[in-house]
């Protein structure tokens, strides 16, 4: 339990997916004007994130390994997280109406988010046992919503903010504001290790 | 000919797909702690982008309207398969410290976007030229910001050492919150030049990408009518 919480833990803070291994920056950028849409975005990536691990790692070790065609992991990984949105989409919007209105209109995009076919190859790659690859993806996708979350108080008051240069305005200043994120969350670094040493 | 010229040299410049067009920002922060990095991502991209583009091209009337996304993107997958093959291959080293990078090349925006914007439309010389414009465009901003990022985290260019032991390079550069700084400003330099013409095309690039339909930008826009 301890090995899954520090896992779990290290993906949140020390390598958080956006801030320190740069995956799912366009969502990352784009989505996080507004907190209530940041959060939005988030829970839907947690979720995906978790479900896409729980269909890809046993592709890859009951299927792509026992064949040996380890080679088709990009082609099948991103066709079966792509029908898997699109499934998810078509069930929510069938059975759970609420939750499609919060959850649903962020689908779509998440099909091409960088994190989410990084986080099923990472699981494999690190070699995680089906539990750890879980709880893994589960530390993405809250570190995920961790950043966005915070990302979007930070952007709300730059919207307001009149002292910024010109050419700075838009998207440098929100990379600026984004680099000094990333140095923060570079605190966190070995404190995972302490905790469950 | 001066068409064709055009199509082939403004994805560098005008229409650059990391600097203006802000497209595939993921590869561009991650890879480009040095130069040789930056420009090896840069060339494997350009590779699929050119392969990719080309073969949507030819297929543009055979795949139907509805399912053509997830149609590009197996093509897609499938160049990127045989350039991760190749460069694991060839090019042990690269293949290494690009890592999860390469099969990423799939789900970056640029390709997906030229085939959604450009490949589905024009004849296969055009698309084969916009996809060598846009994958030279992003080859030189990566190898830029790889030079860069490279020169004052390290102290090096292209592996060879610049200044010695005297100066101690400033590491931070090498790591997550200097990739965002340079990007910050070699945005923002993009923006001077253009006396502020690359800020109002567009606030985020995802307006350009395939999914731009259910894009953060288009949603929000959607909230702010309803």
């Amino acid at each position: 339990m301890k090995e899954l919480l520090a896992i779990m833990l290290s993906v949140v803070l020390v390598d958080n997916f956006v801030l320190s291994k740069f995956l799912g920056i366009c969502p990352f950028l784009g989505v996080s004007k507004k907190l209530d849409a940041a959060a939005g975005m988030g829970a839907a990536v947690i979720f995906v994130m978790v479900l896409a691990t729980a269909v890809t790692w046993p592709i890859q070790i009951f299927v792509l390994d026992v064949y040996g065609i380890g080679y088709l992991q990009t082609v099948v990984f991103i066709l079966v997280i792509a029908s898997l949105v699109q499934l998810l989409e078509m069930t929510l919007k069938k059975y759970m109406p609420p939750l499609y209105n919060s959850l649903g209109v962020y689908l779509p995009l998440i099909t091409t988010n960088c994190a989410v076919l990084g986080v099923t190859i990472l699981n494999i790659d690190e070699g995680y046992t089906f539990i750890q690859a879980i709880f893994s993806s589960l530390g993405a996708g809250i570190g995920f919503l961790l950043a966005m979350v915070l990302f979007a108080g930070l952007r709300g008051k730059l919207e307001t903010n009149k002292a910024i240069p010109e050419s700075f305005k838009g998207i440098p200043i929100t990379l600026v504001t984004a680099s000094i994120l990333s140095l923060a969350f570079m605190g966190f670094a070995g404190m995972v290790d302490g905790i469950f040493a | 000919m001066g068409n064709k010229l055009k199509i082939l040299t403004k994805g560098i410049i005008k229409e650059n797909p990391v600097l203006v067009l802000l497209l595939g920002t993921c590869p561009t922060l991650a890879v480009t702690t040095s130069a040789i990095n930056g420009m090896g991502m840069g060339v494997a991209s350009l590779a699929v982008l050119v392969c990719a583009n080309m073969a949507i091209s030819l297929l543009k009337n055979i795949i139907p309207d509805k399912v053509r996304i997830p149609c590009y993107i197996v093509v897609i997958a499938g160049f990127v398969t045989v350039v991760q093959m190749l460069l694991k291959a060839y090019l042990p080293d690269l293949d290494a410290s690009l890592g999860l990078f390469i099969p990423l090349i799939v789900v970056n925006c640029i390709i997906l976007g030229r085939a959604e914007m450009f490949a589905n439309k024009n004849s296969i010389i055009d698309s084969a030229l916009d996809g060598l414009g846009m994958g030279l465009g992003f080859t030189l901003t990566l190898t830029v910001m790889g030079l860069i990022r490279e020169f004052f985290g390290s102290g090096t260019l292209f592996d060879k050492a610049i200044y010695g032991a005297s100066i101690s390079p400033m590491t931070i550069f090498m790591l997550a919150p200097g990739g965002f700084f340079v990007f910050a400003i070699l945005v923002a330099s993009v923006n001077k030049a253009s006396n502020g013409k690359a800020i109002k095309k567009k606030d985020f690039g995802c307006g350009e990408c395939a999914m731009a339909e259910a894009c953060g930008q288009k949603t929000e826009e959607q909230e702010v009518k309803a």
